[in-house]
């Protein structure tokens, strides 16, 4: 017998394209008579627009058309139908799309786009979460109570800039306020920052006589966007076909809808003739969505022997000039609110507001990372507040099997994980007994901070995925699903799979790397850190489909009860006589008889998987099951801090996660370094800059600052595995997770350092300086 | 020198092979690449020269070809990602799991391939400064470090026996 590949390293089948410049992504596809749509953007953060002057542009050589708001007006959103494609009469971010310039080529498409004029008269701005709660603030949605729901469960409040209030209430405030000897309060700010996938989003469309609409996008939602397409434009769903190749990067921000409404529109505009619309990096960054942005307020109560009584979270997200999945992620927040703690008394709001920034979508940790800044630190400031040490804290406080979620989940240790257990390995992996504050020279201070995580998955409560395998005549396998291959060597894991389950060589299983809604089984999108578990089970269902049919035809051959058979080896043989087999090959495409005849035809699996029992929110206490399972985890980062000039240098981070079952632990390390590095670039430079008339001023990568080679620390990353039971081999999740508290065990360790508490992200050497004078 | 003052056809030398390219002037060697010749291994990421997704070699330096006109191009040779078969940085990328979405990738392995050629005893001081002109966005630069390390050990000759 073959021994399993589950957890070993397995290399993705796409590596070698992806290391000869062979592998194909959206925008590598170009073709004679495509047309390009060059988008206008937004010079003013809120404003009306006076006047769209395209008279010049539209003369210019090569320009077939140019389209403004006016030209399909519809209102779109995952949550909210609120956003116009183009902005329509009213802009409200910098960098808002408010005409699209269509011609031959691109450098002519370009060119005529600046001679589109257009005029603004400006509005009051709306600048920060808080400014967007106050009663005089400018209200950006005016007709907010007129808006479509997409989805039931979200609470706009008329007349106000508030597009979702989301609410956690659990236990008795007062008796915990009352338990509480010590309490702790404290408020915190998180600016918006940028996915930056590497490749930016782009879109063709093109739409064919017979009504067929052709779209190709580097997305992480294909089906979400024939859905809208379909919805929006008055498309059959089943003429709509969305294709999606390799996809470089996503990080959540190609969940979102939103180039592909352009290039349909445009297409549209030139009698469905094939047009491309590619944001410019400037564009990637300001006009297309980006990450919220957070203030949050916490009080926690303590015993003075450190167990926690009450905790109240108040989180206002700012989600920029429209919602998109805004609403969502308060709404993630408040599921989670407390960290991965057992606190019995929560009173939880998650007000989403609109700002005059650019709007968000989903970004990796769905909220999580920005939340548990604020409870994190809190954590540590309640820690130093009754005297004990802040890992001993959060491990005396860690949530167990037989302790309710916020929302009232009742958690085992299959749907929950080891919180501790993380936090006792992540203990000995940066060392934490060795003090958590040292002076190593006359100004050099090294300082560790430690925080914890913990994230569900918040999906709908009918996501669906399928799976379909089918059969070749020399015994290899084909893998059709709809996910996407983002990066994180999904189809590879999901071939790992299929061929444990079926016991195939894992060279034997061949995946299908685009995504054709016309021909891959359905998925709801590739989001969550979920595509392992919920295709993993279609995939599961599909192989044990198969197996059986090929046991049926087998059990012909070899004049036997299908039961009697098992597969290994490329054959099927008699469970206590292997001797006795048919090659898989015989029977994979019906089985022929000796005299010629044939039996039965090409095995075709199937599966498919749809979480059962989840449950949205009830509206007043905010109880319900929003995902199926959770992973926790616990993180530690270890700096070095020049108290003379305020820089720092990262000199290790650690992540420990319960991840189930590892699946293939280089991969799966890669994705949590990963995400730790990007975490620790929002944690150390990476934020949003906005002038005073909120228009995005960083908005390229020479201005919007991300890490880069030899600025990262040395990455220790270890697992827990606690199997959950209804996950393919018991994995949990893992993709997003080592972005969730990293930043906050940095700046944990940088406060601690630096002896002074700091309270927004990023912290730059400059921030610790002024803060250090009293300057902020 | 040549003269270009519209759409004109230019001789490219790519990965060995003469090959001709209708181009604007203002066109830079990316676009030539990547619409003209098909080679789309060298990807837009910000076309302003700082992310290093577009990173090929020109007379055997790195250079982002997002900034360079493909006029300046012309008698020089020039190597894509297309033009590496099976070289060691190929390989140590693969074995070492140094990408997930692969598409800064081909930058990063021509800007490697141009330190191992043009500085094959680098430390960590000048791999760093080399490979900070390009971006990652997935790993967070562990592997790619690892696996540069490895490609630069397999490039050295052996240290000869006494």
């Amino acid at each position: 017998m073959s021994t399993s590949i589950i957890g070993t390293d397995i290399i993705r089948k796409e590596a070698w394209d992806k290391v000869t410049g062979r592998a194909k992504y959206n925008s590598d596809i170009s073709y004679p008579g495509l047309l390009h749509a060059v988008q206008v953007t937004s010079t003013c953060a809120h404003g009306y627009i006076k006047r769209i002057d395209y008279s010049q542009a539209i003369t210019m050589k090569g320009v077939k058309k140019v389209i403004t708001g006016g030209y399909y007006s519809f209102l779109t959103g995952s949550v909210l139908a609120d956003r116009p494609p183009l902005a329509i009469d009213k802009v409200r971010y910098y960098g808002e799309p408010v005409a699209l310039v269509i011609a031959d080529s691109e450098a002519q498409a370009k060119a005529a786009a600046t001679r589109v004029v257009v005029e603004y008269e400006k509005l009051v701005t709306v600048d920060s979460p808080s400014a967007a709660m106050q009663p005089e603030a400018p209200l950006i949605h005016p007709d907010l109570a007129q808006y479509r729901h997409v989805i039931e469960q979200v609470y706009p409040a008329a007349n106000t800039n508030i597009n979702n209030h989301e609410k956690i209430r659990k236990g008795d405030m007062d008796k915990g306020w009352n338990e509480s000897e010590v309490i702790i309060e404290a408020r915190y700010s998180l600016p918006s920052a940028d996915h930056i996938a590497m490749e930016t989003r782009n879109v063709r469309a093109e739409i064919l006589p017979d009504g067929q609409v052709l779209i190709y996008s580097s997305s992480q939602a294909p089906f979400g966007i024939r859905k809208q397409i379909s919805d929006h434009f008055g498309f059959d769903l089943g003429k709509v076909i969305v294709h999606v190749p390799l996809v470089g990067g996503g990080y959540g921000g190609k969940a979102a809808i939103n180039l592909e409404f352009l290039a349909v529109m445009a297409s549209l505009a030139v009698d469905g003739r094939p047009v491309v619309v590619s944001n410019t990096r400037e564009q990637d960054i300001a006009s297309s969505p980006s990450k919220v942005s957070l203030e949050a307020y916490v009080k926690l109560g303590a015993s003075k022997d450190g167990i926690l009584k009450a905790g109240q979270y108040t989180y206002i997200v700012g989600t920029g000039a429209y919602t998109d999945t805004g609403p969502r992620m308060g709404t993630s927040m408040t599921v989670n609110c407390t960290g991965p703690y057992n606190v019995e008394n929560v009173w939880c709001d998650a007000y989403c507001v609109y700002t005059n920034h650019t709007y968000v979508t989903s970004f990796r940790g769905f909220g999580h990372s920005s939340f548990s800044f604020a409870v994190e630190r809190t954590m540590d400031k309640l820690a130093a507040a009754l005297q004990i040490d802040p890992l001993q804290l959060r491990r005396q406080n860690a949530i167990q099997a037989g302790h309710t979620s916020p929302t009232g989940v009742k958690l085992t240790e299959s749907i929950l994980g080891n919180v501790s257990g993380c936090l006792d390995k992540v203990e000995k992996m940066i060392n934490w007994s060795e003090g958590d504050r040292i002076e190593t020279d006359t100004n050099l201070v090294r300082a560790k901070g430690v925080a914890c995580f913990w994230k569900t998955s918040n999906s709908p409560t009918d996501a669906i995925s399928s799976a379909t395998v089918t059969f070749n005549s020399d015994a290899s396998v084909n893998l059709n699903v709809g996910a996407v291959e983002i990066g994180p060597s999904t189809k590879s894991t999901l071939a790992q799979i299929l061929a444990d389950t079926m016991k195939l060589d894992f060279n034997k299983v061949h995946v299908e790397m685009e995504v054709n809604t016309r021909t891959s089984p359905h998925h709801w999108k590739t989001v969550a850190s979920m595509t392992t578990f919920m295709v993993g089970r279609a995939v599961e269902e599909a192989a044990h489909d198969a197996i059986r049919q090929i046991q049926s035809l087998a059990a012909i051959a070899l004049q036997c009860s299908p039961s009697d058979l098992t597969l290994g080896e490329g054959q099927v043989y008699f469970k206590d006589d292997p001797s006795i087999f048919v090659d898989l090959a015989e029977v994979v495409h019906g089985y022929q008889f000796p005299d010629g005849s044939t039996i039965g035809s090409q095995v075709v699996g199937r599966g498919t998987y749809g979480m059962p029992r989840l449950s949205p929110l009830d509206r007043n206490t905010g109880g319900g099951k929003p995902g199926p399972y959770w992973t926790p985890g616990a993180q530690a980062v270890e700096i070095e801090l020049d108290l003379n000039d305020c820089s720092y240098t990262i000199l290790r981070a650690a992540t420990v996660l319960d991840a189930g079952k590892v699946l293939n632990p280089r991969a799966a390390k890669g994705l949590v370094m990963g995400a730790m590095g990007m975490g620790l670039g929002l944690g150390s430079r990476e934020y949003f800059i906005y002038d005073k008339d909120q228009r995005l001023q960083n908005d390229s990568l020479r201005t919007y600052k991300v890490m880069r080679i030899g600025e990262q620390p040395e990455y220790l990353v270890d697992w827990v595995e606690t199997p959950h039971q209804a996950s393919p081999f018991g994995a949990r999740g893992l993709a997003e997770h080592g972005i969730i508290a990293i930043y906050a065990a940095l700046v944990n360790a940088l406060s601690r350092a630096a002896g002074i508490e700091f309270d927004q992200v990023p912290v730059l050497p400059e921030t610790i300086w002024q803060k250090r004078e009293g300057m902020i | 020198m040549i003269s270009i003052t519209g759409p004109g056809i230019i001789e490219l030398k790519v990965n060995g092979e003469t090959r001709q390219v209708l181009v604007r002037p203002a066109d830079t060697l990316l676009h030539a690449l990547r619409e003209g010749l098909g080679l789309t291994g060298a990807k837009p990421g910000c076309e302003n020269g700082d992310c290093g997704a577009c990173t090929v070699l020109v007379e055997g330096w790195p250079v982002k070809s997002c900034l360079m006109l493909a006029a300046e191009a012309v008698d020089r040779e020039v190597v894509t990602i297309e033009g590496l078969n099976n070289a060691p940085i190929q390989r140590e990328f693969v074995e070492r799991f140094a990408f997930q979405c692969g598409y800064c990738t081909p930058g990063f392995i021509m800007n490697a391939q141009g330190l191992i050629d043009i500085h094959p005893d680098a430390g960590d001081e000048v791999i760093n400064d080399w490979l900070q002109s390009n971006i990652c966005r997935c790993t967070g630069y562990q592997e790619i470090t690892e696996a540069v390390k490895a490609a630069l050990q397999a490039s050295r000759p052996p240290i000869s026996q006494p």
